[in-house]
């Protein structure tokens, strides 16, 4: 019989990432949480449900998607760049991945109606999208000050035969439409299921949605296989709102330590400027939304509001992964300025015709920083493109022209 | 002996628990609303510690959690509020409510001597795990005489139910139907039948009923089968509602009317 140590990055029977993780909600939540834990594997790796994931992440969301090497780029930072595009999914982002496995579960647990938050609208658009295409009903919280901000994907969420309510609590931002989403699961304990969009909220959704996500390393292995003969990158790089896309792009080459895992986390206007979102840098250990993470919070243990300008990395804590991933070292995290990012964004775009999201492009912004040499291979996860993001992008066109 | 265990060995019905948010409306309202709830009549009295994001709670506590915080309201300035009261004639059993993090840094071993040094009672904290409270907590509240609560609601299982009734030592906090704080719950046949379901399984623990009881007739309703019942957001909204000056008058009328 052979042993292996679990790694201590993957979640443990207890739902635990070391320290981090567990599922800290008040009871009225219990039922619903405990009766995803103790189905959510038997119904993942389930033969008919895979088959169905499959079909439905290459039929409808266009996977797999290319892994491009950005020549242009590769020579502009003196090294050698892949990004895997996530921006060419249904939908404009990685966010599909994750909806599409959660709603096959949700089917399969009886559930007729889902519910679920947004911060930019990206995984409010996907959840709306696969509840059109299940014929489910859809209820979008998201921040009014988000619902002003993001206009376009609201209007596409309404399009797609969602409701869209706006949280009006606290800061009307992304935290607050993810509390709505909780007290509407507390109001609806049978009959709905919670499509959280990101490895955050009570065990076992930080690592369900990780296994959504790991299609992203998973493809990447096997097309940077063919593509340059190896399977492992020297680095991946990736940006943290709560951090699915990094989970995903990081999923396979977590217990292969000669893969460098890079996290862009959002600073907003500085780290030290109280205007930033940047969790490792700012945070400390405590509970937010059902886990024990690293959040951003006051001495008094009040979670304070973040600010990016992307509002997809606008959220205080990161997922109880990460917050192992950074306490051990395993994984970098850098943190990157509103104007960094938006340079980053700026560049792939007139390098390589790809207009990446403004989340994305906090990724992008890591390329200069990590020391890579000219042979070095790097994959970066393009999560999404940029298309809700024009506004932002016009207003500092006249800075790039 | 702890003041809980003392309420509930002489009374055995009609218990009433009234909920109030700490430094709300104003930030030093907590000790007079205190003494005032204690003149009424309350049977015993639980305090909110506000916190940012209070996911069990709707609009009515949400609000008074941000106004508290905005009036400045901390676990630390809570437990300075508190002092001496028990030496200032307050004799009324005192819970604490509150979210876990803000307990958590402020030290979960300080919070309890905390609670010890001022005469608290015992602790209600909604999204505290199970198996975390038996494997840190539990310890720490019996080192320092803290009872605990654990809530219930109508989906959670019997086989659930007795587990946290082993565990509770308080008493039990049966949700009265899903939802956060302040849902209006009708008493309806339904509630009904949970209660007295509940009620046949026998626990050794006494049980109040909360969120949705306003007023005498849903209180009596919620009693009819527990030993009590606990009245947050229709608290919350007199607090609101009434100018500073009647508040001690509106609370005594108030606590009146709920057993008339
Ligand atoms: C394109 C894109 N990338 C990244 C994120 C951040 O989410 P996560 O950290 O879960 O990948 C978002 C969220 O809206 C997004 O739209």
């Amino acid at each position: 019989m052979t042993l292996t140590a679990p790694s201590p990055y993957r979640v443990d029977a207890g739902g635990y990432y070391g320290p981090f993780g567990g599922a800290y909600v008040p009871e009225m939540l219990y039922p619903n949480v405990e009766e995803l834990r103790d189905n959510y594997l038997r119904i993942i790796e389930d033969p008919e449900f895979k088959r169905e994931f499959k079909q439905l992440l290459r039929d409808f969301a266009g996977r797999p998607t290319p892994l491009f090497l950005a020549q242009r780029l590769s020579a502009e930072i003196g090294t050698t760049i892949y990004l895997k595009r996530e921006d060419l999914c249904h939908t404009g982002a990685h966010k599909i991945n994750n909806t599409i496995g959660q709603i096959l579960v949700a089917q399969r647990l009886g559930k007729q109606r889902i519910v679920a938050e947004t911060g930019a609208g990206q995984h409010g658009v996907a959840t709306a999208t696969v509840c059109a295409l299940m014929g489910l009903e859809c209820i979008v919280y998201m921040g009014a000050i988000d619902i002003e901000r993001q206009k376009p994907n609201v209007d596409r969420m309404r399009m797609l035969g969602a409701k869209v309510v706006p949280a009006t609590s606290g800061s009307q931002t992304l935290k607050d439409a993810t509390n709505e989403a909780m007290r509407h699961w507390i109001s609806n304990p049978t009959d709905t299921h919670y499509i959280i969009g990101s490895v955050v909220g009570p065990h076992p959704y930080p690592d369900m949605v990780a296994r959504f996500q790991s299609i992203i390393s998973a493809e990447t292995i096997t097309q940077l296989l063919e593509q340059t003969g190896r399977a492992n990158p020297d680095f991946v790089l990736a940006c943290v709102g709560g951090g699915s896309n990094a989970a995903g792009a990081f999923y396979h080459y977590l217990d292969q330590p000669g893969v460098r895992l890079i996290a862009a986390e959002a600073a907003g206007q500085g780290v030290t400027t109280g205007h930033s979102a940047a969790t490792t840098a700012l945070g400390k250990p405590g509970i937010l939304h059902g886990a024990s993470t690293i959040l951003m919070q006051t001495e008094d243990g009040q979670v304070t509001e973040p600010y990016s300008i992307s509002a997809g990395l606008d959220y205080p804590g990161i997922g109880p992964q990460h917050a192992q991933l950074f306490a051990t070292g395993r994984a970098e995290f850098l943190s990157i300025t509103d104007r960094a990012a938006l340079d980053a964004a700026f560049q792939l775009s007139r390098l390589e015709g790809i207009i990446p999201a403004l989340e994305t492009a906090h990724a992008l912004a890591c390329l200069p920083l990590i020391g890579a040499k000219k042979d070095d291979v790097v994959v970066v996860c393009l999560s999404g493109r940029g298309d809700k993001d024009l506004a932002t992008y016009t207003q500092h066109l006249e800075e790039y022209s | 002996m702890n003041r809980l265990t003392t309420l509930f060995q002489h009374k055995t019905a009609d218990v009433l628990n009234v909920y109030f948010t700490a430094g709300f409306p104003q930030l030093t309202d907590t000790v007079p609303i205190l003494h005032a709830l204690q003149e009424a009549g309350a049977d015993l009295v639980e305090i909110g510690m506000p916190y940012s994001d209070p996911v069990a709670d709707g609009e009515t506590i949400q609000r008074s959690n941000q106004q508290a915080l905005d009036n400045g309201m901390t676990v630390a300035t809570l437990f300075e509020q508190l002092q001496n009261i028990r030496q200032q004639g307050i004799t009324v059993p005192i819970l604490l409510m509150g979210y876990l993090n803000p307990v958590v840094q402020f030290g979960i071993e300080k919070f309890c001597q905390q609670c010890q040094a001022t005469g608290v009672d015992g602790v209600i904290l909604p999204d505290l795990p199970l198996e975390v409270f038996e494997r840190e907590y539990q310890p720490l509240f019996t080192k320092y005489g803290l009872k605990n609560v654990f809530l219930v609601t109508p989906q959670t299982s019997a086989a659930r139910v007795r587990q946290l009734d082993g565990l509770a030592d308080g008493f039990i906090y049966l949700v009265a139907a899903a939802g956060t704080t302040g849902a209006q719950t009708d008493m309806n046949a339904d509630v009904d039948a949970y209660l007295s379901r509940t009620k046949a399984l026998g626990l050794r623990n006494p049980t109040l009923v909360g969120f949705g009881i306003s007023d005498a007739a849903s209180f009596a309703a919620a009693s009819r089968h527990t030993t009590g019942a606990i009245i947050g957001s229709a608290f919350i909204r007199l607090l609101q509602h009434t100018p500073a000056e009647g508040q001690a008058a509106a609370i005594k009328e108030f606590v009146a009317g709920i057993r008339p």
